[in-house]
Formats: structure tokens, sequence, C-alpha cells
């Protein structure tokens, strides 16, 4: 299953683009040009966007307890703290 | 006379090492304040917590080590990370080739489109159909894209990194950069629909 035309298909190819706010003023016209009268690519342009947000959840892992105290004394031990 | 110069110039050296060590205490500390961001990126970079943990401490090891090569005002988080990939790759990582490309990737709506056909079209509209996805099928899906590509998906969409900050701690073109985001954004969608769909 594919975009449904031509328009459809040039906006899929500007998802990213737009989602990174690193599309041309002309690319940004075609793409909300296209998405005010398309629900199939508005639909899919928001689940990107949701997409990224779990992608960025799901990925990120907390530093563990004890690392930060770890790389705390990395700093005495380095040669030049004794002045 | 002599003595009075050397008294100032003593007084000066004085100085400066009190200026040095103050310096380095703000560059020690903004580092550290940095850990947690660093160690993120890390962990995604590498197969285990463990070799992440290492991998954290090597890189802050080196920076206390080479602190005065950092130029104050400039993008600290992005100078740790760029010490953090040479060490990966360092590590032993081979630097691998862009896979040679597989004829076609999917498009940008790939995974949407497989969603829609499993769950009706509605359903793109809920903020669960993500959920849909395994979140350990997420991680699983990162660590299975090539190098290449996932050094920038990883720096750019877990770490936040710009293109030009990735581009800057991965010594490629910012060009390379996109392409590589791009692309590497869609065989993770590709993966993500063949695991979970």
């Amino acid at each position: 299953m594919t975009a449904h035309d031509a328009d459809c298909e040039r906006c899929e190819e500007l998802l990213q683009g737009y989602l990174d706010r690193d599309l041309s003023p002309a690319e940004v016209v075609v793409a909300e040009g296209h998405l005010d009268g398309c629900d199939y690519c508005r639909r899919r342009y928001r689940f990107e966007e949701r997409l990224r947000r779990y992608i960025r959840i799901s990925a990120s892992e907390r530093m563990p307890a004890g690392l930060l105290q770890k790389l705390a004394e990395l700093r005495e031990q380095s040669p030049g703290a004794q002045l | 006379m002599a003595e009075t110069d050397a008294g100032a110039s003593a007084a000066g050296d004085a100085r400066r090492i009190a200026n040095e060590a103050r310096e380095r205490v703000r560059f020690e500390e903004e580092a550290l304040d940095f850990a947690d961001q660093v160690y993120r990126v890390a962990r995604r970079l590498v197969s285990t917590r463990e070799e992440a943990e290492e991998l954290v401490q090597d890189t802050y090891a080196r920076a206390f080590r080479s602190w005065r090569s950092f130029t104050p005002g400039t993008n600290m988080r992005a100078w740790l990370l760029r010490i953090l990939t040479n060490l990966n790759v360092d590590r032993g990582r081979k630097i691998q080739r862009s896979p040679d490309l597989q004829p076609l990737e999917e498009g940008d709506y790939y995974l949407a489109n497989k969603l829609a056909a499993a769950e009706g079209e509605q359903a793109l509209e809920q903020d669960q159909v993500v959920e849909r996805l395994s979140q350990s099928g997420v991680v699983d899906a990162l660590a299975e894209l090539p190098h290449d590509f996932r050094d920038v998906v990883v720096l750019v969409d877990i770490g936040d990194f710009s293109y030009a900050d990735a581009a800057q701690i991965l010594d490629v073109p910012i060009g390379t950069v996109m392409s590589r985001l791009h692309r590497g954004r869609r065989i993770l969608k590709q993966k993500l629909a063949e695991e979970n769909l």
C-alpha cells in the first residue's frame, strides 16, 4: 500500500525534513498546502511525531547509580590535578 | 630591585595557577553535569550497560586530561560526544562502510501503512497506537541498524543533537549526516514493522 497519489508521494518525501524543520520555505508551503486537505497524510505526519517521541522514551536509559561518583573520582586522579 | 621583580613574578605565577585551577574546576563540573546525557547516547551505541559505563569512564578520563583543548563557550556536550565516538571506534569497532544498499528501503509511510492495515486507518489517530511496538523492540531495532546509520540516528533522535553538531562529532559532512539519518530512520521503521506487525 503506497500513498494515494503523486501529491501524497511528494508529501511523504517531505515528512522528515518537515518534522526536523529543515525544509525550504517553498517546500513548507507544499507540505502544509497538501496536509491541509489530506487526512491520509496528516495522520501519517502525526503518527511520525508520536513515533519519534516513543523511540526517544523507549531508548533512553538513565545513567546507572554510582557512575557519576566514579566519573567524579576520575577528576582527582587525572595528572595535573596536583598543581 | 631584583628582589621586588622576583616577588612580583612569583605573585603573578600564583595568580595564574589559581586562575587555571578555577577554570579547571569549572570545566570539570560542567562536564559532569552532562554525564547522564552522555551515558544515554553511549548506551545505544554499544551492546551492554557495562560497555557503556566503561566507554563513558574512558571518555571522562580523556576529557579531564585534555581539558585545555576545550574552547570555553563552545558546545561541551558535543565535544564530549566527539571524544566518545572516537574512543568507540578505537575500541575495536570496525569502521563499517555503509553497506551497499539493499535495493530499496520502503518509504517513510511504510510503518504507518502497516499499522493502518492491521488496526484500521482510524487507529493512526490514537496516541497509544505506537504502543503496538514494544519498547524493547525499539531498542533491538536500533541496535540492529548498521553502525553508520545508528550513530547518526542515536545522536539526533536520542541525543537531540543538530545535524551540524552530529556532523562535527562524527567528522563527516552535514549532507552525509542528513542522508544517513533519513535512511537510518526508514530502515528503523522497516524493522519495527517487520518485528511487530
